[in-house]
């Protein structure tokens, strides 16, 4: 079947088996692999975009069900060669450590700070649990939260790290 | 504040300390952007997608297999089965622990989840559809799955590929003076024993494990993308296992998704992906999904303890003695050096000074998945430290005396170190009450028993676990130590280029404990070159030396040791350069971060710069001195680094539910000097989470039947952000006198300390309850039975 979706912005249309999960469609038909898969249950997160400006597992979502819809995933991030304030936040706290998890919780980031832009410790607990992260024991993490929280419309010095 | 023109600088141009101290993470900069290249997301040309059949019993004879229909789907290029291996010889391969492991079943099947065809097709959806298309007959056998019926004597035989073999029986294996421990317990006050299990449990990385290989049948080159922590180990293993010749094999290990000792050894699913590429002449990708991670990749722990443990009255310990039950699985796939087949659990003693001690351990076959060491265990220290501190607790309890109170009393003193163990062990440097005193401090140890008493009154059921952990890691000596006859030492080479900007090549592997990052300062603090200057090459077996990779937390004191001395030896080599630049003795210059200079006069020098340039120019070189300024060096760990700490859990637990909320969570970890205190304190919170995860909810257990009862996120839980608790972390420093900077590794310590501190919380909550032990995990229902008196065995379900 064919399907047409606004991925980052940009509308694609591709032919696609109805059985296809949205994670698969972002990572192996347009090899944007930022968002990663990490169970088959809906338990771990590391698959979470927005859909709709939703937080979604992507592995519990068809593509077809995104069908005329508007996905955003962790490579929108950035804008214009500036670290949106969650990724700095992650790196200035260093909320990750393997970085399999961190897109993820990075998208569930900038929904809460969008939506709440001053959360409390529980309450970005409370929004990062239905992820998980094996490296980090999460503090760590909050923390990366509560610097973007602090940090919102940085003016962003240029990168400290080199890649 | 006036400064002399050649100070030395603290920070470097991009602002980061030159040397030791909290730098932000070179790799981040890809992870932030979804830029990361982890083993899925790589595709190459033409590459194909592997699926494999797992078997949905435990134990049983396999009587047919048809693979007709499978290949005869459209978009299947080939089905391989165990006959197919078999006539390549391929259907077996050896295990780190010297026993064999069924690549295909061949005969049997020996747990749930074990391999049985590999299906490779255009596109991973067709794989799995064709697995289907398999039809395969099971003849179903009783299953070996409670670890205490493996040696009975009606037993089903398990492993009867071995010829002549009748038993289940693996090994048994003893460390310390049974005798003399006899003699301590018959003379002692109080001898209290308790039993205890560590469950097995899975490290489950983020990432599954997954392989693609890319045979090359024109020039016979093997190419292996793997989620490996070893990535040199397994080209060797390759090598023997396929007959390829060693320098036609390149293994890469990409960015690893985390690790944690379950991407060490060799699965079936790697040797597959091998097998399927040289069939098909296309590279091939088999990626595993969880319930195949969790079902059939190293598991961890499943030791059945007994413990024992001998002291005065007045709370002196004399003795510990413990036999312990080993739940291999099916297949004897350990990983750890040849020589410890239960690890380094004889390291049991822990961190107290007493007159005896005897450990044995026998291991046993039973129809689960093979692994065992796995799981950030530090070779089975895990288990030992769970063992001391649950018995140092349970002796506490019979004595009435105050657990912390009881391990003050008892602590090797710092002036005992160098110290011996009653196994063996050669304890390096220590400060133990301090570690210990500062943790209590931090905890407001006295005010909480206050709080305790007052809640207890009231009824509320508040505990505070103490836990005092030692561990050993950089395995280690080459002498001791080997896996697979390959000795445990690293090499590290590095060049610094004519505009002195360097390159370290590493032979560990990173799952995320940031080596780019931690490597760089190493070299930095050496050298005094700015860290953003050092790129760090690691994870590519054709370009980096060669060594056994990371696991054990053996990274920093092998490898960051290799690392500190070839930086050294450029040092020494720039001296050299810089005198005959300044046409003076080396005897007579001085270094200062960075550079050379002549003793009396700092305008006189030569930064490591400018001696790089000079180094690959027209300067005349003095007699057996080379051109550039590269070095190599092969580092033999002298001794095991023994870091170690003081840990302090406070819980409270729901009277009604047997819910254990973890209110604090005090960690004081000493691992020498910290190189990049950022890093080190993110390694000790993962581990503190593992350690609640592990007290609290992470189970693999097993029916009566064999089949797999944590085989999904849905059954095998795991921590969330919710379940940990803010981490409050201290620290103190006792430099290893081995190691050139002091160095002592902390990527376990915390895992290996923190689940006894969480247990004994829990057990010193339902102290109202008479309740002296119970088994992780403390689930509500496990919680709620013990406060009922009656704790549940956690490793088995039996209706």
């Amino acid at each position: 079947m064919q399907i047409t979706i606004t991925v980052n912005g940009a509308e694609v249309t591709r032919d696609v088996e109805p059985r296809l999960l949205l994670v698969h469609f972002i990572r192996d038909h347009l090899g944007l692999t930022g968002t990663h898969w990490g169970c088959d249950t809906s338990q771990c997160g590391t698959c979470v975009l927005w859909l709709d400006g939703q937080p979604v597992k992507s592995c519990t979502v068809l593509a077809a069900m995104a069908d005329g819809h508007e996905v955003r995933t962790v490579e929108d991030l950035e804008v214009d060669g500036r670290l949106d304030p969650v990724q700095q936040g992650f790196m200035e706290e260093h909320g990750l450590q393997c970085g399999f998890c961190t897109p993820g919780m990075m998208m569930t980031t900038r929904w809460l700070l969008d939506h709440d832009p001053d959360p409390d410790e529980a309450t970005i607990r409370e929004a990062i649990s239905g992820q998980l992260c094996r490296c980090t024991g999460y503090e760590n993490i909050v923390r990366a939260v509560r610097w973007a929280a602090e940090h919102p419309a940085v003016d962003q010095p240029e990168q400290e790290v080199e890649a | 504040m006036t400064s002399t023109e050649h100070a030395p600088p603290t920070t470097s141009p991009a602002g980061n300390p030159i040397g030791f101290g909290r730098m932000l993470r070179k790799e981040d900069a890809r992870f932030l952007r979804g830029q990361g290249h982890y083993l899925d997301d790589l595709v190459l040309p033409g590459m194909l997608h592997a699926a494999i059949l797992r078997s949905p019993v435990a134990h049983a004879r396999i009587t047919s297999i048809d693979t007709t229909e499978a290949e005869a789907h459209p978009k299947v290029k080939a089905v391989i089965t165990g006959a197919t291996l078999e006539s390549l010889n391929l259907a077996w391969m050896p295990t780190l622990s010297a026993d064999v492991q069924a690549v295909l079943a061949t005969d049997k099947v020996r747990f749930q989840g074990q391999e049985v065809a590999m299906v490779i097709a255009e596109d991973k959806y067709s794989a799995r559809d064709a697995l289907e298309l398999i039809d395969v007959d099971y003849d179903v056998l009783p299953a070996v799955v409670d670890a205490h019926k493996a040696l009975d004597p009606d037993a089903p035989v398990i492993r009867d590929d071995v010829e002549g073999r009748t038993d289940n029986h693996i090994f048994d294996w003893e460390s310390g003076d049974a005798a003399r421990t006899d003699e301590v317990f018959d003379k002692a006050d109080v001898v209290v024993e308790q039993k205890m299990l560590y469950p097995r449990v899975h490290p489950a990385p983020m990432e599954t494990c997954g392989s693609i290989a890319s045979m090359d049948r024109v020039t016979g080159k093997l190419t292996v993308w793997s989620t490996t922590q070893a990535p040199h180990a397994h080209r060797t293993v390759y090598a023997l296992v396929a007959g390829i010749p060693e320098h036609n094999i390149q293994i890469i290990s990409p960015d690893i998704g985390g690790g944690f000792g379950n991407k060490v050894g060799i699965y079936p699913g790697y040797v597959l992906a091998v097998v399927g590429s040289i069939v098909t002449g296309k590279p091939v990708k088999w990626v595993e999904d969880r319930s195949e991670n969790l079902m059939s990749t190293s598991f961890a722990r499943d030791y059945h303890m007994h413990g024992g443990i001998a002291a005065t009255r007045d709370g002196k310990i004399l003795g510990l003695r413990v036999d312990v039950l080993a739940d291999h699985g099916a297949f004897n796939g350990t990983a750890q050096p040849t020589k410890f087949p239960a690890g380094f659990f004889h390291i049991f003693t822990g961190s107290y000074d007493l007159e005896a001690a005897h450990c044995k351990v026998t291991g046993v076959y039973t129809n689960k998945a093979p692994g065992g060491v796995a799981y950030a265990c530090s070779f089975r220290i895990t288990e030992a430290v769970y063992l001391v501190e649950r018995m140092v607790d349970v002796l506490a309890d019979e004595l009435g005396i105050d657990p912390a109170e009881l391990r003050m009393k008892n602590l090797l003193r710092p002036e005992q170190f160098p110290y011996t163990s009653m196994t063996g062990w050669e304890y390096d440097s220590g400060d133990y009450p301090r570690a210990l005193q500062l943790a209590l401090e931090m905890a407001g140890y006295d005010e909480l028993r206050r709080e305790q008493r007052e809640k207890r009154e009231r009824g509320e059921l508040m505990g505070i676990g103490v836990s005092f952990f030692t561990e050993g890691v950089g395995a280690g000596p080459r002498k001791h130590m080997d896996i697979l006859g390959l000795g445990m030492a690293d090499g590290c080479e590095l060049r610094v280029h004519p505009t002195g900007k360097a390159q370290l090549r590493l032979s560990v592997q990173t799952q995320g404990q940031g080596h780019e990052t931690t490597f760089a300062q190493i070299v930095s603090q050496e050298l005094g070159l700015p860290p953003e200057d050092i790129d760090v090459i690691h994870g590519d077996t054709d370009n980096t030396p060669f060594g056994l990779g990371t696991y054990g937390s053996r990274s920093t004191p092998v490898s960051g040791a290799a690392a500190a001395v070839v930086a050294q030896r450029i040092r020494d080599k720039a001296r050299v350069i810089t005198a005959a630049a300044l046409e003076c003795s080396p005897d007579d210059l001085e270094w200062e971060q960075g550079r050379w200079f002549v003793k009396g006069d700092r305008t006189q020098g030569k930064t490591i710069q400018e001696v790089a340039m000079l180094s690959h120019g027209t300067l005349e070189l003095p007699e057996g001195v080379e051109g550039h300024l590269d070095a190599s060096v092969v580092y033999d760990p002298p001794n095991l680094t023994y870091p170690f700490g003081a840990y302090i859990c406070v819980v409270d637990v729901d009277p009604g539910t047997g819910q254990v909320d973890v209110r604090r969570f005090v960690a004081v970890d000493d691992c020498g000097p910290r190189v990049n205190p950022m890093i080190v304190e993110g390694q000790v919170h993962g581990g503190l989470a593992d350690g609640v995860g592990m007290a609290l909810m992470q189970l693999i257990a097993f029916d009566e039947e064999g089949n797999c009862l944590g085989s999904s996120f849905m059954d095998y839980l795991l921590p969330t952000a919710l379940e940990c608790p803010k981490w409050e972390t201290g620290e103190t420093v006792t430099p290893s006198p081995h190691h050139p900077l002091g160095l002592k590794g902390i990527g376990e310590s915390a895992t290996v300390g923190s689940p006894a501190a969480v247990v004994n919380a829990v057990i010193d909550a339902l102290e109202p309850f008479g309740v002296r032990h119970a088994d992780m995990p403390l689930t509500p229902a496990n919680v709620w039975m013990a406060m009922q008196g009656r704790p549940m065995r956690t490793d088995l379900a039996v209706r």
